[in-house]
């Protein structure tokens, strides 16, 4: 990990996509397919960030099932500054925290409106955004 | 076993000057802040055998606690570096309690300092946060942003306003104002709160605490051996912590934080109620951080905050004066290490300016709280 000039740690603003347990999450937003562990044991959602064992039972058996793509906005907020030169040109910009219709939570961007129309419990549904090494599951308002 | 209520006692406290230290590093305001704390409980270096810290942020080691205690001149028969964010203060102070409580130390000190404001040429490796990957390639990579998480949720669940948030700034600021090591000491007015640029909607940069050069430690012993201390002790009446997740990801709500449980644990132990208290120094890294500790500590129901800061019932004089010494917002941003030596002043009384000295202060609660919302301590103060 690199620092700024502060000596702070350097923002990375990329997803680790050798992560041997989020390996297969990456590979299916490659795909356009939103994914998420489903334990075979207890059946419900890992939730994120991926992880080797159950965070409800800890049984190590897990299936990837894609999700219906569809989710709730938690909470949403608007970046005035840019903490990463690529959002330089970009403010202000949405983050939110959209939960999925089938358990686990995403920070993401709502997108295909303004920052100012994204409001709380509002129904979303993915859409994906491609980048030359990866793709980001982000969200737009459910028409 | 007994109640370690009232058992243990900070005996000494040090804070360094606060603010642009360009002259200091991580390690110099470390030491400073030490020799400080031992001056002040006129103990050497000699007779303290415990040393507890928190890791540089810039500068992450194997065992900082051990390597500081050997450039302080200690020999430690107990020290470990605790990583609790900005809850680390504060569980620093409860660990030198439970160590001394077990028979593995006597003298334990608890430093906490950083070099935020001014760069620092010392060589370091930082300490990644752990949730960063999760959460950069969206464009989230400030603090100020997980705790806009939870100021947007607040003004959705309880119609919490911008407005009340600037109540919280302007009588912390106020409390700067009186104090000479604070580093912002110009009074501010809703009109300045609300003219202050966004950062991260809907906190605004008036919401948001420094970045800070500076350090502090406070000492802790046994109460017996606190009479052989010059210093009025100051006892640890209760102590709790709690930790309801680690991410924005898998957080239950962000409207109720670690504070209400930890604050539950210190309430029982001490025996005492929020109606018991004097004051309150509240992490205060956003402005809505402070909002949600109030009413997680029970001094006013859930959504209710925002009528809570009113009406100067914050503000010294008021019903319950809120970081007396400025706070995160306008001393200095120490991880809340100074939110305890502060609580200490006020409960020795004479250690501070006379304008800010809360009246017959004989109890106080102190709050830390760190990472994305995650972490949480407590400690409930008194004169002995």
């Amino acid at each position: 990990m690199s620092k700024d000039e502060r000596g702070r740690a350097a923002r990375r603003g990329q997803p680790y996509l050798d992560e041997p347990e989020a390996k297969p999450f990456w590979a299916a937003c490659r795909e356009h397919k939103l994914t998420a562990q489903r334990c075979s044991s207890c059946k419900k959602i890992f939730g994120f960030p991926p992880q080797a064992r159950c965070p409800h039972c800890l049984s190590t058996e897990h299936e990837w099932v894609t999700l219906s793509g569809k989710g709730t906005v938690y909470s949403q907020i608007a970046y005035h500054r840019a903490w990463h030169p690529a959002y330089q040109d970009k403010t202000p910009y949405n983050v939110s925290l959209v939960d999925l219709q089938e358990g686990g939570r995403l920070v993401t961007n709502v997108i295909g409106c303004s920052p100012e129309e994204v409001k709380i419990g509002m129904p979303v549904e993915v859409v994906f955004e491609d980048f030359p090494e990866y793709t980001l599951p982000k969200f737009r308002p459910l028409k | 076993m007994g109640s370690i209520s009232g058992k243990y006692c900070i005996v000494g406290i040090g804070e360094t000057a606060v603010g642009k230290r360009p002259d200091a590093t991580t390690n110099s305001l470390h030491l400073e802040a030490i020799n400080a704390c031992l001056d002040d409980a006129a103990v050497k270096n000699s007779q303290v055998d415990g040393l507890l810290t928190n890791q540089p942020l810039n500068d992450s080691h194997r065992s900082y606690a051990v390597k500081l205690a050997h450039m302080a001149g200690i020999d430690p028969l107990y020290a470990t570096d605790l990583a609790l964010g900005g809850a680390t203060p504060i569980a620093m102070v409860q660990h030198a309690a439970m160590a001394i409580d077990a028979g593995l130390a006597r003298t334990v000190v608890c430093v906490h300092a950083r070099k935020r404001s001014t760069a620092d040429a010392t060589p370091g490796h930082p300490i990644r946060r752990g949730d960063e990957h999760w959460e950069e390639p969206w464009g989230h990579f400030a603090a100020a942003g997980g705790h806009a998480f939870a100021a947007s949720r607040h003004m959705h669940e309880f119609g919490t306003k911008s407005e009340d948030l600037a109540k919280i700034a302007i009588s912390t600021r106020k409390h700067a104002t009186l104090n000479r090591n604070a580093t912002m000491r110009k009074p501010i007015t809703l009109e300045d709160h609300q003219n202050s640029r966004m950062i991260v909607a809907p906190l605004r940069l008036l919401d948001c605490s420094l970045e800070s050069d500076g350090g502090g430690a406070v000492l802790v012993t046994s109460a017996e051996r606190a009479r052989d201390f010059p210093k009025k002790p100051i006892a640890i009446l209760g102590m709790g912590q709690h930790h309801p997740h680690f991410s924005l990801l898998d957080a239950p709500t962000l409207t109720t934080l670690g504070g209400k449980k930890s604050s539950e644990v210190a309430y029982k132990m001490s025996g005492l109620t929020p109606n018991d208290m004097n004051f309150a120094q509240v992490y205060d890294c956003f402005t809505i951080t402070t909002l949600i500790t109030l009413e997680d500590y029970g001094f006013c129901k859930k959504g209710e905050g925002k009528d809570f800061v009113k009406n100067g019932r914050i503000t010294i004089g008021g019903q319950l004066p809120v970081n007396t010494h400025g706070g995160l917002l306008s001393q200095a941003h120490l991880e809340g290490q100074l939110h305890i030596t502060e609580a200490v002043k006020q409960l020795r009384g004479n250690e501070v300016e006379a304008e800010r000295q809360v009246a017959n202060a004989r109890v106080g609660i102190v709050s830390g709280h760190g990472g994305s919302l995650a972490m949480h301590a407590t400690l409930i103060l008194g004169a002995v």
